[in-house]
């Protein structure tokens, strides 16, 4: 079995499904759209912040502010690719047109994760300039240093929680279960963890926050985070490629 | 060719397929056959490699299905009629099946008119009709042009002119010489269609031969008496030598007996008959006793025959709860 027949073919389904137009239009718009609104509000609100948050102002990680929330719709997005075969039964089809059952996930991933990395880098470099553009002067250019990495980064990012969710859900195989768990994740006890003391050391070996690190320019005053950017997102990617392990393993050993 | 040897599943205690072996020919239709529940459609997801069998093999021309390269161009299978993304348009459907196996997309345009589906081929799936989503399902069977297909069930829920459609269609397939597989639970329906028939029931192997042999082992042919006169008539057929066998209601039963000579028997002796009939038991019968054992779930029909008196309506009675 040829692969780049399985590419083909994943390639010719996700086009097909409304669902590939809807979330991916949804996460750029919802990550531009609040990355603009965010960097409008900072950039009032600039002369009024205490001295300790200016000198740590992250112009840059401003104008992603929006992915908190367009990250869900990369999730469904995600979550629909991988959760759709089963929950239509197309699974049946998929595998017995593609016995090699790791050629047919892999396949579906890398084209998933291919067209979330074309849209996550687009919106990465669109939410950058309209939120520069909005700060005025408070703006950071994108020769800056640091400043192309994190805008490289926040694509990445993005495509990195969209192969996450597909691993995700090829492991509990329901839409909704995958959904139910992953945005209440994302978006509540995530943040949560993050901010109580007690449990931010922990927070921030999490997929997302070691992830979003990358993202951020200046690093805040007072933090004391032991990974770098880069580290950051090594953290995310090993968070993946766990997921991925899992939902091979499982696919590969369950009945379909 | 599809070749089963001792194939097994089970899932935990329950065996849903026993220690199955078989092996399935080109160039005949093949009747799967059995209850509800008899481990059919498990077993045709194993010959797919989509269930990993307990114990036992199965194997698609000599070799294991995931051993096969561009596996649709070997075997077809229509499994689950629903078994599709509903938002796909049935063009787009088939364009996927078709590229992971290499088959030209000319290919696809071909079985959409071979199933009747051109004029739908950009609609979505979702909003066909059972009989619609079986014509695409198999037109997905029929996409690699293999030499193997494999129908589950393929005339649930269709209309008589689908019916008639997919009889037809296996009859063809087998003769060009492919081999047809196809379940079903109605023997009405495998008689007009296969050529030689595997009963299985509970998992197990019940029965694999040929369908003409099938129909002379099972089709018991009697006559069927009934006489005022009972006692004389019978007699006077134990003096002609004719084994009789009384069933209950006070009829009459005489095994591959012909109504002739028992008419003419009778009339020498003027007994009076009330009925001489010809009978055959049917093939459906003949299936239910194969596979009487073997049911998993039986209807009993023990509930009492009285149906519960209800009150007399009284005039004006249900008045006030209307």
């Amino acid at each position: 079995m040829a692969a780049t027949q399985v590419l083909k073919s994943e390639w010719t389904k996700i086009r097909s499904v409304a669902s590939t137009v809807w979330t991916l239009s949804l996460a750029a718009i919802v990550t531009i759209a609040l990355g603009i609104l965010i960097s409008l509000l900072s950039k009032n609100e600039f002369d009024n912040m205490p001295v300790r948050e200016r000198l740590s102002f992250d112009p840059t990680f401003i104008s992603f502010a929006g992915m908190t929330l367009g990250q869900l719709a990369m999730i469904v997005f995600g979550v629909l690719v991988v959760g759709n075969e089963y929950s239509t039964g197309m699974i049946r089809t998929s595998l017995a047109a593609v016995p090699q059952r790791g050629t047919f996930l892999f396949s579906k991933i890398a084209v998933a994760a291919g067209l979330a990395l074309v849209v996550g880098m687009i919106t990465s470099f669109v939410a950058f300039f309209l939120g520069q553009a909005v700060l005025g002067v408070h703006k950071a250019s994108i020769g800056d240093p640091g400043v192309l990495r994190a805008v490289i980064g926040g694509g990445l990012y993005m495509t990195l929680i969209a192969v996450f969710s597909m691993g995700v859900a090829a492991m509990l195989r329901s839409p909704m279960l995958s959904l139910g768990i992953l945005m209440p994740f994302f978006f509540l006890i995530s943040n949560i963890l993050g901010a109580v003391s007690a449990t931010k050391k922990v927070g921030r070996y999490l997929p997302d926050q070691a992830g979003s690190k990358i993202m951020r320019v200046v690093t805040p005053i007072g933090d004391d985070t032991p990974y770098g950017p880069w580290g950051g997102l090594v953290i995310m990617v090993l968070w993946v490629a766990a997921a991925l392990i899992g939902g091979y393993a499982l696919l590969k050993k369950r009945d379909a | 060719m599809i070749e089963l040897e001792g194939l097994t599943k089970r899932y935990g205690e329950k065996v849903a397929v026993n220690n199955l072996t078989f092996a399935v020919r080109p160039g005949i239709v093949t009747g799967f056959l059995g209850p509800n529940g008899a481990g059919k459609s498990t077993t045709m997801r194993m010959v797919l490699g989509l269930d990993h069998p307990t114990a036992g093999d199965v194997r698609i021309d000599g070799q294991h299905y995931d051993h096969l390269r561009d596996p649709l161009t070997y075997i077809g299978a229509l499994l689950d009629a629903k078994a599709m993304h509903g938002g796909r348009s049935a063009f787009h459907h088939l364009l996927c099946l078709a590229q992971s196996n290499g088959i030209p997309k000319a290919r696809v345009h071909e079985v959409l008119d071979t199933v009747g589906l051109t004029p739908v081929a950009n609609k979505k799936a979702k909003g066909f009709s059972l009989g619609m989503g079986q014509r695409l399902g198999i037109a997905g069977a029929l996409l690699g042009d293999p030499r193997i297909l494999m129908f589950d069930e393929p005339v649930n829920g269709l209309d008589p002119e689908g019916i008639h459609w997919i009889r037809n269609l296996m009859k063809s397939l087998a003769a060009q010489g492919r081999t047809v597989f196809v379940s079903s639970h109605l023997m009405s329906e495998m008689a007009l269609t296969a050529d030689h028939l595997v009963v299985i029931g509970q998992g197990r192997l019940l029965a694999d031969t040929s369908m003409a042999d099938f129909i002379q082992q099972n089709s018991r042919s009697y006559v069927r008496i009934r006489s005022p006169q009972r006692e004389r008539l019978l007699d006077v057929l134990h003096g002609a030598g004719i084994t009789v066998v009384e069933t209950g209601s006070g009829m009459l039963e005489v095994d591959g007996g012909k109504p002739e000579h028992i008419g003419e028997l009778a009339a020498q002796h003027q007994i009076v008959l009330h009925e001489l009939s010809p009978q055959q038991a049917s093939l459906e019968e003949a299936f239910m006793q194969l596979t009487a054992e073997s049911v998993e779930y039986h209807a009993h029909a023990d509930t009492p025959h009285t149906p519960t008196p209800r009150p007399a309506p009284q005039w004006g009675g249900d008045w006030k709860r209307g």
